[in-house]
């Protein structure tokens, strides 16, 4: 009996399916004709029409952060592909495993210019852990399989497969891949046993030892071992930006999160500690400012990383280990635990004290007797009406970090940002992505009067999709985080970074059919909370607070100085 | 420090830009690249000089390695190796100049491949720093143009890169 053969886009909803995919963001056009009319004849997984191909990157890749699953787009050629590119960058700088199909124009009009033709493959290559052109209908479940394979194992990140349209009108018998093996990849995930049990020794050796974890800790899952091997030794520890939520943020072990908007303590304990752990974090720019600063001090690194690459990049590393995260901590745990030998309690001491120090400068304080709306205060306020339990997406500026210093997060996974390549228009496509894979979990979208807009079209999809998310606008008039810099860097000469027409973002809310709410006093913030999650839980409510246009993040650490040069409230 | 660099790479459509893309995004210096296809059909060769500090040579071959397409990276300059290039000269033979061009040609050991009334074509075979010599020990006015193939390198004895 012969096979029965299918065409390329019945491969494609089939490879989807048989991936075990539930949800795929897109949007049509004529290249992916053929395969949304294959969508529109399955059941096996939602399509979610976006407004703005961006968005549907940026939402399959929120669902993957949320979920640890991988995320799927789909977009047409040309300007559908090139609109997906900002997304694709996004997911690829903070390692976010995804699979973006786009189409193609037909195999034989590829290079002639044809109507909607860009070189995919080449436009993504500096912006993809890879990415494949499907010349043949033949290759089409493998190549598939293969993405999804690359997408989400060694150190994660997108994948894109670009389909000419002639390749998805071709038949051959369709059978998915049970496992894939390529030659040339294959990712370490057991790290050296000679390197773990150096490792060990050198963590109980140490005076002043100082834990930092990275976005690694997160997509490895790794953070039950991290709270484990933290509490075990009882030493400080600190996270990235992108790593917050990994240990959570509330116990007196955890320092906050460290970098150009840090807190003293963890920055401080990092530039002085003499033995320092790192995890799933690569010491980028934003973290230890400039190398050279923070080389000036003595201390031994341990670096655990699935990423080879990601190791003596910027810093020189003593106890190089290469391999998953959770593997490795597990085998570090089990070798301290059978280790006589413990920490040096005295030294430990010493440490803590000074490091207390540190912390009783308290520099996250903030006029809490102020007459307008503190953005920190509206933070903090979402963090007690949700009690902690909210998936808090972002966009970039100002309120992204205070957001990341007021909110205190519990868990890993609920913290979604765009932390490498900083994408202002993220937020609200990404709580999109977190609200579909977690129908009934509170989802907040934390945003600036300038990111909002760069993605609100979106609105329209939430109502499509009754998603009820909560944007938590804080509108301060400026390009806040521009603003700042001005402020410091530039004489207070503000080029460009005040808006002047803002729309009256209630009315746009009612537009989209949702509810808006614009908040101006202080007290009426925690009300205006309670109403969003409570009175209006089904719904989405715009929540526009009105805050200080003159309020400033701090800590902060200029770009080029060192950890200790930080400049204060 | 100048490093000799080998890959076995799929010998895929793409596989190429992926290398050279690589290079000038994280701005890594390329003096040469040549590329073809091994005995196996499979897979191609290449072989990249570049330049260096020790740390910047490692971030390379991490890279490298990264590579989806990328099956195997050697840096060849760690241990002892053989490095040819070729090069075709065309130069100008006129008059007196005539008979010291074939001279020269001979003390390099090259082989002239054609020849007009008033030009030699040399084809010459050594390290980059031999040809580097030829083209020195000729007269600029008399080189009329040049074409080389960047370095190829392999390992010597029982150092062998396969899969």
């Amino acid at each position: 009996m012969a096979d029965l053969e299918l065409t390329g886009a019945e491969i494609v909803v089939s490879c989807l399916r048989d991936e075990g995919v539930k949800h795929v963001f897109g949007y049509p056009g004529g290249a992916v004709l053929n395969i949304y009319d294959e969508i529109y004849k399955q059941s096996a997984f939602e399509h979610i029409l976006v407004r703005h191909e961006q968005a549907a990157v940026h939402a399959a890749d929120a669902y993957s952060r949320s979920t640890g699953e991988v995320g799927v787009a789909i977009v047409t050629s040309g300007p559908g592909a090139t609109n997906a590119v900002t997304g694709i960058a996004t997911a690829y700088m903070d390692s976010i495993p995804m699979v973006v199909i786009s189409g193609q124009v037909p195999t034989a009009a590829i290079g002639q210019d044809a109507f909607q033709e860009v070189d995919m493959v080449g436009i993504t290559r500096p912006c993809v852990k890879h990415n494949f052109l499907v010349r043949d209908v033949r290759d089409l479940a493998a190549t598939i399989k293969k993405a999804f394979y690359i997408a989400a194992t060694g150190r994660p990140g997108p994948v894109v497969v670009d389909i000419p349209k002639d390749v998805t009108q071709h038949r051959c018998v369709y059978e998915y891949p049970k496992s894939v093996s390529m030659r040339s990849y294959n990712p370490t995930s057991k790290g050296h046993s000679g390197q773990i049990k150096k490792a060990a020794q050198m963590l109980l050796e140490a005076k002043r030892p100082m834990i930092y974890t990275g976005g690694g800790v997160i997509l490895g899952n790794a953070s039950a071992q991290v709270v484990e091997l933290v509490r075990l030794l009882g030493y400080p520890t600190t996270s990235t930006l992108m790593g917050l939520g990994g240990y959570p943020s509330p116990d007196p072990l955890f320092l906050g999160m460290l970098g150009m908007h840090g807190t003293i303590e963890a920055n401080m304990a990092m530039q002085h500690c003499d033995v320092l752990l790192a995890v799933g974090a690569r010491f980028d720019d934003r973290v230890i400012g400039n190398p050279k600063h923070f080389a000036q001090e003595a201390r031994r690194i341990i670096h655990i990383d699935v990423d080879p690459s990601s190791i003596s990049k910027r810093v020189r590393v003593d106890v190089p280990i290469v391999g998953d995260v959770l593997q490795v901590l597990d085998e570090v745990i089990k070798l301290i635990r059978g280790e006589k030998s413990r920490p040096d309690e005295q030294a430990l001491k010493a440490w803590w004290a000074q490091i207390e120090l540190w912390r009783a400068q308290d520099c996250l304080k903030y006029d809490r007797a102020s007459a307008v709306i503190k953005p920190q205060f509206v933070i903090e306020k979402l963090y007690e009406v949700t009690q902690g339990d909210a998936y808090v997406t972002s966009d970039v500026g100002q309120h992204q970090m205070w957001a990341a210093q007021y909110y205190q997060f519990n868990k890993p996974r609920r913290w979604i940002n765009s932390g490498g390549l900083g994408t202002m228009g993220f937020g609200l496509p990404a709580a999109m992505g977190v609200q579909m894979a977690f129908p009934d979990a509170m989802v907040a979208c934390v945003t600036g009067e300038g990111s909002i807009q760069m993605n609100i079209q979106e609105l329209s999809t939430c109502k499509e999709w009754n998603l009820p998310l909560k944007v938590i606008l804080l509108n301060n008039g400026y390009l806040g985080m521009v603003r700042q810099w001005q402020e410091f860097f530039y004489e207070e000469r503000y080029a460009e970074s005040y808006m002047n027409s803002l729309p009256d973002f209630v009315k746009l809310a009612e537009a989209y059919g949702h509810v808006g709410i614009t908040i101006d006093k202080p007290e009426d913030v925690e009300p205006a909370l309670r109403d969003a999650f409570g009175k209006y839980k089904d719904r989405l409510v715009f929540l526009n607070f009105l805050t200080d246009p003159r309020e400033n993040v701090f800590p902060m650490i200029p770009a080029g100085k060192g950890l200790s040069e930080m400049i204060l409230v | 420090m100048r490093h000799i660099i080998s890959l076995l790479m799929e010998n895929e459509s793409g596989a190429l830009s992926r290398v050279a893309g690589l290079f000038s995004a994280r701005a890594y210096n390329i003096e040469s690249l040549t590329v073809a296809p091994t005995e196996d059909g499979t897979l191609s060769r290449m072989t990249i000089v570049t330049r260096g500090s020790t740390d910047v040579i490692e971030q390379i071959t991490k890279q490298l390695n990264k590579l989806v397409d990328v099956v195997k990276v050697q840096d060849l300059t760690d241990g002892s190796h053989i490095e040819r290039e070729l090069m075709l000269v065309k130069v100008r033979a006129t008059g007196d100049q005539r008979e010291e061009m074939k001279r020269l040609a001979d003390i390099f050991r090259g082989r002239i491949l054609d020849v007009s009334d008033k030009t030699y074509t040399i084809e010459l075979t050594g390290t980059g720093s031999k040809l580097d010599a030829f083209l020195d020990a000729v007269e600029p006015a008399a080189i009329l143009e040049t074409v080389r193939t960047g370095a190829s390198g392999i390992g010597r004895g029982d150092r062998i890169m396969k899969i």
